[in-house]
């Protein structure tokens, strides 16, 4: 029977519905990867590299193997498959073999009874390097003498844009160089994973937190040497991903040990070694320089783009594809000429973070956006309104945006946010720049803001068919879905089921766990579920709604195009039939598997021309800062913020993914850097590598822009990464006007503030 | 176990009320690994092992404690609450449902920690101000909220408590 009408809109597309796993997380009853643990278990721990380049000479494990309680020690000579992985070439190997590239690199791996004895047996292990000078500066891997560090070379990638008048000069040229660090993503949950050896030693099963299940599963079977149905995995409670966890660190590693030892293997980082054990925020330097009519019109960009890829390529070659076609912003610019690099050098490898290579590029062409406005006597809003990409421009690729793209709409409800009140004359310690460490005086401290706009691709590009799959069963007036879609905190496991309830007009969704024993859903990154896997779910369960109308017409003899869902009762919209769809699916089972593949994207020419990018959503970013300008220190008072999201599904969960990205884009802004001396990582520790807490957190005011995105299965864009895009430059901007210090670089340290 | 590591003696901790015998444990095991690994309670997290995060915050006498840097065979006098303990009946807490209304959970990993935080808090002070509150939480380092929903799930709940619900 219906259940009564009060309460059939809750928890459908566009309330604010409460997630499954809420309860579960705030009762300590959530299972994170870390929280796996089996009969019998043994705990794996990775030997690393102490240098950043090395001849490994000899590797001796007899030590650990003497050890009390220690099952298996594993180097290179024991991957029975390929000995290399990677996301995009498979460049890195799963243990260094003759050489390691970098501070922190595998070179072997154990197994043992506590973790304690697995951290005796690493001490136990001896291997005799012979240490090499190390490339650590990425301009000097550019250098065609300098020797390869690496048999596919020193540079991962090179790519050009050239577009327009290649000697257009402006009435008006600025230009700068700026620099942007190594931003760490600190997930809170460390990488972790349980392997299970099959009983007959033939395959593992890996229960693993990650950001993409079958990129995974590919890798590791090829290094396991096994078909890929004897790799089979299903998603651990993932702790944050934020790009951290596309690339492999320690599944293989994990799976070996469980198939050497015959037992299963638990693994978890610490995080001194999860710095060492994943991909970082490419540090960058991108020189820029722009060409405008005094009126403030753009009209050529020039850049230059080089990023520091480390010691192995993961996302390189895509993250610089990002950053290069991206130099314009969301800015109408017909001319340009840019050159970008990613190269290879003997620093931590770098790959992945929320933003991917955008964030690099806004940092620069905002701050030049700044400059440009100076040089025309415009203020900051004036120029950015003035140049305002529109739906219908073509990129600096020759691209037509084909998106809604509202950025003067962004632009404009950004500006008429409110602003903060003034820092009142006595104010607690804890509101001024450094907190209640009490440094700060009232009186050195100014108050600036600052803007930032950006735009940002969503999806994979240059041709990439990054599908997903889902599937929908219907029986008895409750659906469950089963998805591969990676759930790593951002919200899609409510997401689902809103629109299972809206789309089936059903209350009950159950879903089935995130595995490989479904078909692909692509990676949890470049804003792309919602869209995707989103687009997945939505066309499984419109599917199996088909299937449902057509059996209620078989049964009333009418037609089924009559038939629509109101609330959860299926309706005839030309007669009075109203059955339930509880009643309606009673006694069938309707199953469903729809696969949603985005447009067609093309490569890039080698002038950078071509549709490379899906779609794109647009954000600005407005940012009041208080500075002590004798010590250095910011207090980021307010982040106004307007974004382009097409759709707004569950404002709960989207105002929380715009709040946590500022929170990120604040960290690079202010405190966030991951410092290198001769390519050793010096900080990697949450001691000394900072993350905003409760006091960092601005005031944060927003304005969500709903004009739906007509390609969009659901009318909504990707809203994950474009929060922590502009608002990096907008705090810069705002530290400038309240200093009138230059500050090319992020993130901002005080001494910058001081002296720079 | 392997023998050098193997510990002779056995200690009995309180946890959540319930007498927990440890046998065999390492003498330097935290009181982070013994809960998660020994006694069955993987509830508390760790997030940095090193004072830094506030993931394994637990109630040892009534203080809110880094569970990482507390020696597990230190703990023995103590009573200790973990999150699974802040109810006895299986049935949310005042603070674990509003930030689940507030949509102060993202990925979770903070979560357990932030939510023996606060119960410490407004256990003490009743009526705290949105500074108090931030102060309070400041030693819980969440990377996924920004901490607008987790500032809002606390309100609510203080509004809540005082207003006698
Ligand atoms: S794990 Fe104890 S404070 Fe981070
Ligand atoms: S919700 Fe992920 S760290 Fe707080």
């Amino acid at each position: 029977m219906s259940t009564s009408t009060t309460t059939r809109r809750r928890g459908v597309l566009g309330t604010s519905a409460l997630r499954p796993d809420g309860l579960p997380k705030v009762q300590g009853r959530f299972a994170f990867s870390s929280d796996a643990w089996a009969d019998n278990m043994l705990w794996g721990a990775t030997l690393r590299s102490p240098h950043p380049h090395a001849r490994i000479v000899s590797i001796d494990t007899s030590g650990a193997l003497a050890i009390n309680g220690v099952s298996a020690v594993i180097t290179a000579d024991d991957v029975p498959g390929q000995l290399t992985y990677g996301l995009i070439s498979n460049d890195q190997p799963v243990f260094a073999r003759d050489v390691v590239r970098f501070a922190g690199e595998p070179v072997a791996a154990v197994a043992a009874d506590h973790p304690e004895t697995a951290r005796r047996a690493l001490a136990a292990i001896t291997v005799v390097y012979e240490v090499l000078p190390a490339l650590t500066r990425a301009e000097e891997a550019l250098d065609t003498g300098t020797t390869p560090i690496h048999p596919d070379g020193n540079v991962i990638r090179r790519q050009r844009i050239v577009r327009g008048d290649q000697s257009f000069a402006g009435d008006v040229v600025v230009e700068g160089t700026y620099d942007i660090g190594m931003q760490d993503q600190a997930f809170l949950g460390l990488e972790a994973a349980l392997a299970l050896p099959d009983d007959d030693g033939s395959g593992v099963e890996l229960f693993v937190a990650t950001q993409w299940l079958h990129e995974d599963q590919k890798q590791i079977a090829a290094c396991l040497g096994l078909p890929l149905d004897k790799v089979r995995l299903t998603l651990g409670g993932v702790g944050g991903a934020f790009g951290g966890r596309e690339d492999i660190s320690l599944q293989v590693h994990c799976c070996l040990l469980a198939l050497a030892t015959g037992r299963p293997i638990k693994m978890q980082y610490g995080r001194e070694e999860s710095f060492f054990g994943h991909i970082h925020r490419h540090p960058a330097t991108i020189w820029m320089r722009h060409h405008a009519d005094r009126d403030g019109t753009l009209r050529r960009v020039e850049a230059r783009v080089l990023m520091d890829g480390g010691a192995y390529a993961s996302t390189s070659s895509a993250v610089l594809i990002n950053a290069v076609t991206h130099v314009q912003g969301p800015y109408r610019c017909e001319n340009a000429t840019v050159d970008g690099y990613a190269v290879r050098t003997n620093n931590p490898p770098c790959g992945a973070m929320r933003g991917f290579g955008v964030v690099q590029a806004c940092f620069a062409h905002e701050s030049q956006m700044d400059k440009l406005a100076a040089a025309c006597g415009l203020d900051p809003v004036t120029i950015r309104l003035k140049n305002a990409m529109r739906t219908g421009d073509r990129l600096i690729t020759g691209q037509v945006v084909e998106s809604v793209a509202p950025v003067e709409r962004c632009i404009r409800e950004t500006a008429a946010l409110p602003l903060p009140p003034e820092l009142s004359e006595h104010p607690d310690a804890l509101q001024l720049p450094g907190g209640s460490g009490r440094t700060a005086r009232r009186n050195n401290v100014t108050r600036g803001i600052g803007w930032g706009v950006s735009i940002k691709n969503l999806m994979y590009s240059e041709g990439f068919d990054d599908y997903a799959t889902a599937r929908c069963r219907l029986a008895n007036g409750v659906a469950t879905l089963q998805f591969a879609t990676a759930e790593v905190g951002q919200g899609f496991v409510v997401l689902a089921q809103q629109i299972a309830r809206s789309v089936l007009g059903v209350d009950t969704v159950l879903l089935e766990p995130i595995s490989t024993a479904i078909g692909s859903a692509g990676s949890t990154s470049a804003s792309r579920q919602t869209w995707m896997s989103g687009g997945a779910v939505d066309g499984a369960c419109r599917l199996v709604r088909e299937r449902l109308f057509e059996q209620v017409a078989r049964e009333h003899h009418i037609d089924p195009l009559r038939l629509t869902i109101d609330g959860i009762d299926v309706i005839d919209s030309a007669g009075d039939l109203r059955v339930s769809v509880e009643d309606a699916s009673r006694g069938l089972v309707i199953d469903e598997t729809f696969e949603h593949h985005h447009r067609a994207t093309e490569e890039l020419d080698e002038n950078g021309q071509g549709n490379c990018h899906v779609a794109f959503a647009f954000v600005a970013h407005r940012a009041v800062v208080d500075v002590d300008t004798e010590l250095g220190l910011v207090k980021v008072v307010q982040i106004a913020t307007a974004q382009d999201v097409g759709r707004v599904l569950n404002p709960l969960a989207a105002l929380g993914q715009v709040e946590g990205g500022i929170a990120q884009g604040l960290g690079l802004a202010v405190m966030e850097e991951i410092v290198l001396v001769d390519g050793k990582m010096r900080n990697p520790s949450f001691t000394d590598y900072l993350l905003p807490t409760a006091l960092d957190a601005p005031e944060v005011v927003v304005s969500m822009i709903e004009e739906p995105e007509p390609q969009a299965p659901l009318g909504a864009k990707g809203i994950g990464e474009p929060p922590c895009i502009s608002v990096t430059p907008a705090i810069v901007a705002a530290i400038r006007a309240a200093t009138g210090k230059d500050l090319a670089r992020v993130p901002v340290r005080p001494q910058d503030i001081v002296f720079g | 176990m392997s023998g050098e590591n193997a510990g002779n003696e056995f200690f009995r901790l309180t946890v959540n009320g319930i007498d927990h015998d440890v046998r065999d444990a390492w003498v330097g095991e935290s009181l982070l690994y013994v809960l998660r690994e020994r006694l069955g309670l993987p509830g508390t997290k760790g997030a940095c092992e090193q004072g830094e995060c506030g993931s394994c915050t637990v109630l040892m006498d009534g203080e809110a404690v880094c569970a990482c840097l507390v020696m597990a065979a230190s703990a023995v006098d103590s009573e200790i609450v973990t999150v699974e303990g802040l109810s006895t009946d299986g049935e949310p807490t005042d603070v674990q449902n509003t930030f689940v209304a507030a949509g102060g959970v993202q990925c979770g990993f903070c979560t357990p920690g932030l939510i023996v935080a606060v119960h410490h808090l407004l256990d003490r002070t009743p009526n705290p101000t949105d500074l108090e509150i931030r102060e309070a939480i400041s030693g819980n380092i969440c990377r996924c909220t920004g901490y607008g929903r987790i500032f809002e799930a606390v309100r609510l709940a203080r509004d809540a408590r005082l207003a006698g619900g």
